[in-house]
C-alpha cells in the first residue's frame, strides 16, 4: 500500500462512486465519514515507517510511480492531509442542511484528491495540470444546471486555465536553471513567468475580480469550499516551489514583490470591504485579504514565515467554513444577500448572525479570536523587521475588514419587518455554527494548538528555513 | 527547398484556422476551423514527437469539436445580446490581428533563444494560436467563443511545449484538460438557456 494511493487515488475514485449514491442522507453520511476516516488515517498512520497491527507488520510507502513520474507524500505531509480531509468532513456535513450535498460531496472529494496530487507529484511542474483538472471539475459544483453562468464563474475558469501554460513552462525553465545556474537572463525570464502564473493561481491583485463576482452569482457555500481549498493547497504548493529552487529562495526582489502584492491585496480588500453592500461579496474581500496575509507572511522570510503560516492555516479554514455556512443559510431565507435586504434578518437568525460576525471579525484579527495571534505577530514582524509604514498599511486593511463586519452586523440586527427576536435556525445548524464559534474562540485563547498540529510543516519546507528569503 | 516549404504548411494551416476563428460568426464554421487547427497542431507536434503520441492531440482535438458541436446543435440558435456590447467590426478585428502579428514577430527571437532547437514554423504557429485566443478572450462574452479561445490558447501552448516535453503522463493529463474545457463549455452553453439567479428569484 502507498500513501498516494490512499490520499490521492482513493478520494478521486470515491468522488466518482459518490455520484451513484442517490439518497442524499446516505451520501452525507458516507462522504463525511470517508473524509473523517482519511483525516484520522493521516493523523495516525506513519508514512515510510514500518508499524504493526497485532502480529501483522505493515508499511505505507510514500511514493507511487505512474508512467515514469512519482507521487510522493512525506511523513511531514500528514498534518496537512489531516487538516484538508478533516475540514472537508466539516464542509460535507454542513452541506446536508443546505441541500447542497449532491453538488459538494462527490466533486469535492475528487477535487481534494486532485489537490493532494498537486502537492505530491514530482516533478513539481505537473501540479499545474492537476489544478486545471480540479478547476474544470468544480464547474458543476459552482453552477447548477439550471442557472446561467455569470462573469465570475467564467473568469474563474479562464484565469485558472491560463495558469497551466505559465507554470508548466516556468517549471521547465527552472529545470534548465538548475542545470546552468549562472544564466541570469534565463533566471529573470523564468521567474517572471512563474510570478505571472502564481498571480493567476492565487488571484493576486488585480486578478481577484472573479472572487466577489462568483460569490454573488453562486451559492456562498460551494464557492466558499473552493476558496478555502484552492488557495490553501496553492499556498503550500508555492512554498514547495520556493523550497525546491534556491534562486527563488535567495532572490532579493521576490520578497519585496510579495510584500508589495500582499499589502496591495490587504489594503484594497479592506477598503472595498468597508464600502461593500453585499454580504457574500464581503466574504470574498475577506478571503482576498487572507491571500494578502499569506504573501506578507511568506515575504518575512523563514523560519518566522513558516511559523506564522502554521498559525494561519486552521483559523483561516475554520473562519471560511463558518462564514460560508452562515451565509448559505441566510441565502435560503432572503431573496438576495444585499445588506439593505438583510436588514433585521439577524433577529430571526441570531446564530447565523453570530457565525458571520465571529468569522469576519476573526479574519480581521479581533483579539481573543483565532485570527488574532497570527495578525498580531504579522504586524509585529512587519514593524520590527521591515518598516513601520508597511505595518500601518496592514492595520488600515484590517480596519477596513472590521468596518465591513460592523456594517454587516449593524444591518442584520437593526429592526426590519419585525422588531422581535426569535430563532429560525435548525438544531443541526445551531450545533455546527456554535461548534465553529467555540473553535474560533478556543484557537484564539490557545494559539499554540495550531503550532502543535502543524509542527511538522517546517520539516516539509526545511530548505525554506535556510534561505534569507 | 520543398522540405522547408512542407514544414511551413502546418503553420499555414494553424494561421488560417486561427484567423478564421476570429473572423467567423457561424458556430459550424468555427468548429470546423478549430478541427482544422488541431490538424495543423498535430502536424507541428509530429515534427518532434512520435506519430502515435502526436496523434493524441488530433484525436483529443476532434473529440473536443464533436462535444461542442453536439451541444451547440441541440440548443436553439439564439443570438447573444451581450455579444453586441463588444467591438464587432472587421476593421477592428484586422487591427487586433495586426497587433498579434507584431507581438508574435517581436517575441519570436526570444522564444527561439529560450527553447533551443525549436523551428520557427512551430514558434509562429504556437504563438499566433495563443495570441488570437487571448485577443478573442478579451473581446467576447459568448460562451462558445470563450471556450474556443481557451482551447486555442492551450493548443498554441501545447505546440510549443511539445518541443521540450514528451512525457506520456503529461500528454494524457493535457488531453483531459482539453476535454474538460470542452465539457465545461458544453455545460455553460446548456446552462445559459436558464435564467440567472436574480431572474429566477424574481
Amino acid at each position: 500500500m502507498s500513501a498516494p494511493l490512499l490520499w490521492v487515488v482513493l478520494p478521486i475514485g470515491m468522488g466518482g462512486a459518490f455520484l451513484l449514491v442517490w439518497q442524499e442522507r446516505w451520501l452525507v453520511r458516507i462522504g463525511t465519514l470517508s473524509a473523517l476516516g482519511l483525516a484520522l488515517l493521516a493523523w495516525w498512520l506513519p508514512i515510510d515507517e514500518p508499524f504493526a497491527i497485532g502480529s501483522l507488520a505493515l508499511k505505507v510507502d510514500g511514493t507511487l510511480q505512474v508512467l515514469g513520474r512519482a507521487f510522493t507524500l512525506e511523513p511531514a505531509h500528514r498534518s496537512v492531509l489531516a487538516m484538508l480531509y478533516g475540514l472537508a468532513a466539516m464542509w460535507f456535513f454542513g452541506s446536508a442542511t443546505l441541500g447542497l450535498a449532491r453538488r459538494v460531496i462527490p466533486l469535492g472529494m475528487s477535487i481534494l484528491g486532485l489537490m493532494v496530487a498537486m502537492l505530491a507529484v514530482r516533478p513539481f511542474l505537473y501540479a499545474a495540470v492537476f489544478l486545471g483538472i480540479a478547476v474544470l471539475l468544480s464547474v458543476p459544483m459552482l453552477l447548477p444546471f439550471t442557472q446561467r453562468p455569470g462573469r465570475g464563474v467564467v473568469r474563474y475558469v479562464i484565469f485558472h486555465t491560463l495558469v497551466i501554460p505559465f507554470l508548466l513552462f516556468a517549471g521547465w525553465l527552472f529545470a534548465g536553471i538548475e542545470a546552468s545556474p549562472g544564466d541570469v537572463e534565463l533566471t529573470v525570464r523564468a521567474t517572471a513567468i512563474f510570478v505571472l502564473g502564481f498571480a493567476f493561481l492565487l488571484s493576486i491583485f488585480p486578478l481577484y475580480t472573479w472572487i466577489p463576482m462568483a460569490l454573488e452569482e453562486s451559492s456562498p457555500y460551494t464557492v466558499g469550499f473552493l476558496l478555502w481549498l484552492l488557495p490553501q493547497a496553492t499556498a503550500l504548493f508555492g512554498m514547495g516551489f520556493l523550497d525546491q529552487y534556491a534562486f527563488l529562495r535567495l532572490s532579493e526582489n521576490l520578497p519585496a514583490l510579495m510584500r508589495f502584492a500582499g499589502l496591495v491585496m490587504v489594503v484594497t480588500a479592506g477598503v472595498y470591504a468597508s464600502f461593500e453592500n453585499h454580504a457574500a461579496r464581503l466574504m470574498g474581500y475577506g478571503i482576498i485579504a487572507e491571500t494578502g496575509f499569506f504573501l506578507l507572511t511568506l515575504s518575512l522570510g523563514a523560519p518566522a514565515g513558516v511559523h506564522l503560516i502554521s498559525l494561519q492555516i486552521l483559523p483561516r479554514g475554520l473562519g471560511v467554513t463558518i462564514w460560508a455556512f452562515s451565509l448559505a443559510i441566510l441565502q435560503k431565507a432572503a431573496p438576495d444577500l444585499r445588506l439593505t435586504t438583510l436588514q433585521g434578518k439577524g433577529r430571526a437568525w441570531p446564530w447565523v448572525t453570530l457565525g458571520i460576525g465571529f468569522a469576519n471579525l476573526s479574519l480581521a484579527g479581533l483579539p481573543l479570536l483565532a485570527g488574532f495571534p497570527p495578525r498580531l505577530l504579522l504586524l509585529e514582524q512587519l514593524a520590527v523587521n521591515r518598516s513601520l509604514g508597511d505595518a500601518l498599511w496592514l492595520a488600515i486593511g484590517l480596519l477596513g475588514l472590521i468596518s465591513g463586519a460592523v456594517r454587516t452586523l449593524g444591518s442584520l440586527v437593526l429592526p426590519g419587518e419585525s422588531a422581535g427576536w426569535k430563532r429560525s435556525e435548525r438544531v443541526q445548524e445551531v450545533i455546527l455554527i456554535g461548534l465553529g464559534i467555540w473553535m474560533l474562540i478556543g484557537l484564539g485563547l490557545f494559539p499554540q494548538l495550531s503550532l502543535f498540529i502543524f509542527n511538522d510543516l517546517s520539516a516539509l519546507f526545511e530548505r525554506l528555513g535556510q534561505g534569507m528569503l | 527547398m520543398w522540405l522547408t516549404l512542407l514544414s511551413w504548411l502546418p503553420t499555414g494551416i494553424v494561421l488560417f484556422a486561427s484567423l478564421g476563428l476570429l473572423f467567423s460568426r457561424a458556430w459550424r464554421a468555427q468548429l470546423i476551423l478549430l478541427a482544422v487547427e488541431y490538424l495543423g497542431v498535430f502536424w507541428l507536434v509530429a515534427m518532434h514527437w512520435p506519430f502515435g503520441l502526436a496523434s493524441v492531440k488530433l484525436v483529443t482535438g476532434w473529440m473536443v469539436c464533436a462535444t461542442l458541436g453536439i451541444t451547440q446543435s441541440s440548443l436553439k440558435d439564439v443570438g447573444d445580446a451581450e455579444e453586441m456590447a463588444w467591438p464587432q467590426g472587421r476593421l477592428f478585428r484586422f487591427f487586433m490581428v495586426a497587433m498579434v502579428v507584431v507581438v508574435v514577430v517581436a517575441l519570436m527571437p526570444y522564444v527561439e533563444a529560450l527553447i533551443p532547437g525549436i523551428d520557427r514554423s512551430v514558434i509562429l504557429g504556437g504563438l499566433v494560436s495563443i495570441g488570437v485566443g487571448i485577443v478573442q478572450l478579451g473581446i467576447t462574452s459568448n460562451l462558445l467563443r470563450i471556450t474556443l479561445s481557451l482551447l486555442m490558447v492551450m493548443a498554441g501552448f501545447e505546440t510549443l511545449y511539445a518541443v521540450v516535453e514528451t512525457s506520456v503522463l503529461l500528454t494524457g493529463l493535457l488531453a483531459i484538460v482539453n476535454l474538460g474545457l470542452a465539457l465545461s463549455g458544453a455545460y455553460w452553453m446548456t446552462a445559459a438557456a436558464s435564467p440567472t439567479r436574480e431572474e429566477a428569484s424574481q
